[in-house]
């Protein structure tokens, strides 16, 4: 026998042992092959597995096992070295490949353990939000339907409807069995059941007040909850069932009068009314925490509206009220204006009707005074013919003064000579102050304008009145009257502090000053002068007769022409002194070509119409100034003629009257030698007339000559007439027009 | 000649001056200031305006031919002889000076040039009209016959 190098193996290959080892290791091996195969085919389906390294160890690691029973299958007979070699090398390589994999396990089952476990932690995780989610989306829509209540309550100003509202929204949001309010009733003392949602007519079931659980609810600001066996609670018909949990909560009542100005209302003052609502009975239902709050929140803007309501109530009252008053005073004032338009009416009528017999009694009497009378019918006759003098007088003060006082009495102005009002006035009084031996003055300011714009006829009046009343006054003395222009400082005076005059270009304010000697008047009386029918003491025992509306009337007419009249007295017995000022206005200077005052003009046709008028003519055209000088040598000027400025300002003096200075030269300054002049000659009546000799009759010439103090301009050519009347003019009036 | 037909004579050539636009109503003022005081007013005023006149229109003349010509100064001169003009009621060199100042505002030489051959040509019109009318006139004095107004 050869030594073979076969291992034998140690039981006979026909055992039954080893038929069965033989067929087992042959599955085995099929199974190990088949499972890497589907582990593969799995691991490459799945995309997420992160262990492919160890997938393929453990292929390895089977397919090596697998190789080693199959392997074993060839064992089992006689087979060579060869094969026993094979089986060897792959068991060691199964072994160390198994090892290794048996150690990377170590490492890796814990991780999938893990895995397992996050998988359950993250599924808790899931549940519990979807718990909180279910919870806030109770929440948002418990806050829903409180927005929505809220708006329903807040849509409407009724007070009922707003509780009913409440109600019946509350009742259906939180699906309650019942809801009531209980509303404080006038004494405060009960609370009375007003409201209610599912029963129809809620008969006055009352509640004292101040039971424990109300007070509980009262005193916290939340819903709270209560036993459904109160008195508040037991509203319904008493079930058999278990009775559904019952929540209260406060309603605050605010009044109009809560509301002070600056703070908050006490909340110790507070009524309030109560709401309770029930949950179904029988249902497991517990009150929420969300659905307290949403209780809270309607409560609270029940409150609101309810007050929203009642301030509403109250200024709908106050409208109606304040219309009822409009009413009325409208009433009223058409009442006074129909009054006042027959008061009106009436003197009208009766000034005419008692003007007419007036007239008639005047006339007639006067008539009378004309014939032969005995010494008393003369006297009697004088005498009615005073006392309707006197009669006539007050009537036409009467009127005067009610039409002064409606407005009525418009001023007629126009351009008039002032200086000869004052003249008027002057020849008016002489005659009774020369009666009564009083020595009458008048002093014209001489910067008092000639001609002023104004009412002359009432200004005549109030000068006379307050002339007059000098004289009246006056038993003896003198009586001074003084006019001049108001000047700034004056305007201000002391004891007139609320008149501020303000002088401007086209007007002057005229202050006419009446000083006498007479009685004078005790301080305490002045107040009173002004006021009407008021007569002091000692004037009505004088009995000077008038009426006492003469100053009265003076007063309005100043104070229609813008100005202000007082009087100032030392006392009794030290005279007085009445002042006035009045606002006047100037007459437009280079625009008023026909004054209607103008007395006329003499037509002084003779050759030598103003004899040896010293004239100054400044031109610096030879024939012109030639053509000047004939022209006024012709009227028997004495004419001194000058070329230029110069030699104008060195001979200009206060002997001439007036000078002619040619402005159209260009590049001769007449204006500048007005201006000279007029420096030259401070004094206004000492300078000369200035007069413009212009070829241009634009604006801006004639403004030009206006502002340096010309007196006049004058077109050239210059005919003889013209010149005639320029000169006559300017040396009669001293007042600024311009000759075309 | 007859002083009634130099009487009328005189009339006529007046009464064609101011027809013809040569004098205006200025000259009739002129001559109504002329009286026994002053007899010769109207001469002595002619005579100063022709005097000035020609003093005017040399020193014009002198200042267009310069090279820079001083519009200021020629406008002052114009506006003399306007003003002279016109008060003698020297109708039409008035009018001309009129223009001759626009033209100086507007510093057009031509037009000064033209406008004072013009006023030369009218000056020397009325220069010798008046010259004529006044030797008239001194012919009716001479015949003892007084000036018609």
């Amino acid at each position: 026998m050869d030594s073979c190098n076969c291992i034998e193996p140690q039981w006979p290959p026909d055992d039954l042992l080893m038929k069965y080892q033989y067929i087992s290791d042959f599955f085995i091996a099929l199974a190990y092959f088949s499972i890497p195969l589907e582990l593969i085919y799995f691991v490459k389906k799945s995309a997420v597995f992160p262990y492919r390294w160890v997938l393929v160890q453990f292929g390895a690691f089977i397919v090596l096992c697998g190789a080693t029973h199959l392997i074993n299958l060839w064992t089992f007979t006689m087979h060579t070295r060869t094969v026993a070699m094979v089986m060897t090398t792959a068991k060691v390589f199964t072994a160390v490949v198994s090892c290794a994999t048996a150690l990377m396990l170590v490492h890796i089952i814990p991780d999938l353990l893990s895995v397992k476990t996050r998988e359950l932690f993250l599924k808790n995780k899931a549940a519990e939000l979807d718990r909180e989610m279910g919870l806030i989306r109770t929440q948002e829509e418990t806050g829903r339907h409180v927005r929505m209540l809220t708006h329903e309550i807040r849509s409407t100003l009724d007070r009922h409807t707003i509780l009913k509202t409440t109600l019946v929204e509350l009742g259906r949001t939180l699906a309650l069995e019942e809801c009531a309010l209980w509303m404080p009733t006038r004494t405060g003392l009960e609370l009375q059941l007003s409201y209610t949602l599912r029963q129809q007519n809620p008969v006055g079931y009352t509640v004292p007040i101040h039971l424990p659980v109300i007070n509980q609810v009262f005193s916290s600001s939340h819903a709270v909850k209560i036993s459904p066996n109160c008195p508040v609670a037991r509203i319904r018909p008493a079930g058999k069932y278990m009775p559904g949990e019952v929540v209260a909560v406060r309603v605050p009542l605010l009044h109009l009068s809560n509301f002070q100005i600056n703070d908050w209302p006490e909340l110790s003052t507070k009524r309030y009314a109560l709401m309770v609502l029930m949950l179904p009975s029988d249902s497991a239902r517990q009150w929420h925490v969300h659905e307290l709050e949403l209780v809270e929140v309607v409560a609270d803007q029940v409150a609101v509206a309810l007050s929203h309501a009642a301030i509403l109530e109250e200024s709908m009252r106050a409208r109606d009220l304040l219309m009822e008053q409009n009413v009325a005073l409208d009433l009223a004032r058409r009442e006074a204006e129909t009054a006042i338009r027959a008061r009106n009416d009436f003197l009208a009528v009766m000034n005419h009707e008692m003007r007419t017999p007036m007239h008639a009694i005047i006339a007639l009497s006067s008539l009378l005074q004309e014939t032969e009378l005995t010494p008393e019918q003369r006297l009697m006759v004088e005498t009615i013919l005073k006392s309707s003098n006197l009669l006539s007088t007050l009537i036409n003060d009467v009127l005067d003064l009610s039409r002064l006082e409606d407005g009525s009495l418009q001023l007629d102005l126009g351009t008039f000579n002032l200086f000869a009002v004052f003249r008027e006035v002057l020849n008016l009084i002489k005659p009774i102050a020369s009666v009564k031996k009083l020595h009458v003055s008048l002093n014209l300011a001489p910067d008092l304008p000639e001609y002023a714009i104004g009412d002359e006829k009432h200004l005549m009046q109030t000068i006379l009145n307050v002339v007059g009343n000098a004289v009246k006054f006056s038993k003896e003395g003198s009586i001074s009257i003084t006019a001049i222009v108001a000047k700034s400082e004056l305007l201000r005076d002391s004891r007139t502090p609320e008149f501020f005059p303000v002088p401007s270009d086209n007007h002057f304010y005229l202050r006419v000053q009446v000083k006498d000697s007479g009685v004078g008047i005790s301080p305490q009386d002045i107040p009173k002068l002004f006021t009407k029918f008021a007569q002091t003491q000692s004037m009505a025992t004088r009995n000077s007769g008038g009426s006492g509306l003469g100053l009265a009337i003076c007063k309005r007419f100043v104070n229609l022409m813008e100005g202000h009249i007082w009087i100032e007295s030392d006392g009794l017995g030290k005279g007085c002194t009445a002042i006035f000022m009045v606002k006047l206005g100037i007459p437009e200077r280079l625009n008023e070509p026909k004054l209607p005052f103008m007395p006329k003009v003499p037509t002084n046709h003779g050759p030598t119409a103003f004899p040896g008028l010293k004239v100054l003519v400044m031109d610096e055209n030879g024939v012109s100034r030639m053509v000047t000088k004939g022209l006024l040598v012709h009227l028997g000027c004495d004419v001194t003629m000058v070329s230029s400025s110069e030699e104008c300002l060195h001979v200009v003096s206060h002997e001439h009257k007036v000078v002619f200075m040619d402005v159209c030269v260009p590049g001769m300054d007449g204006y500048e030698v007005a201006i000279r002049i007029n420096e030259k000659f401070t004094k206004r009546h000492e300078r000369p007339i200035i007069v413009a000799l212009t070829g241009n009759t634009d604006k801006v010439t004639k403004e030009n000559c206006m502002r340096v103090g010309m007196d006049g301009v004058i077109l050239k050519p210059v005919s003889l007439d013209k010149m005639r009347s320029v000169l006559t003019d300017l040396l009669e009036h001293r007042v600024l027009f311009e000759a075309i | 000649m007859d002083l009634i037909q130099l009487q009328r004579q005189l009339v006529d050539y007046r009464t064609s001056l101011y027809h013809e636009g040569f004098l205006d109503e200025q000259f009739t003022q002129l001559q109504s200031l002329q009286d026994e005081n002053n007899p010769d007013f109207v001469v002595e005023v002619v005579s100063l305006f022709f005097e000035d006149s020609e003093r005017l229109l040399n020193e014009l003349s002198k200042a267009l031919e310069q090279q820079i010509i001083d519009f200021k100064r020629m406008d002052a001169q114009v506006h003399q002889l306007k003003g002279s003009s016109s008060s003698i009621g020297a109708h039409r060199v008035q009018k001309l000076c009129i223009v001759f100042r626009n033209y100086c505002e507007v510093h057009n030489v031509e037009g000064c040039l033209k406008c004072l051959q013009q006023v030369k040509h009218e000056y020397g019109i009325i220069k010798t009209k008046l010259e004529s009318m006044f030797q008239l006139e001194q012919q009716i004095l001479n015949a003892g016959g007084s000036i018609p107004v």
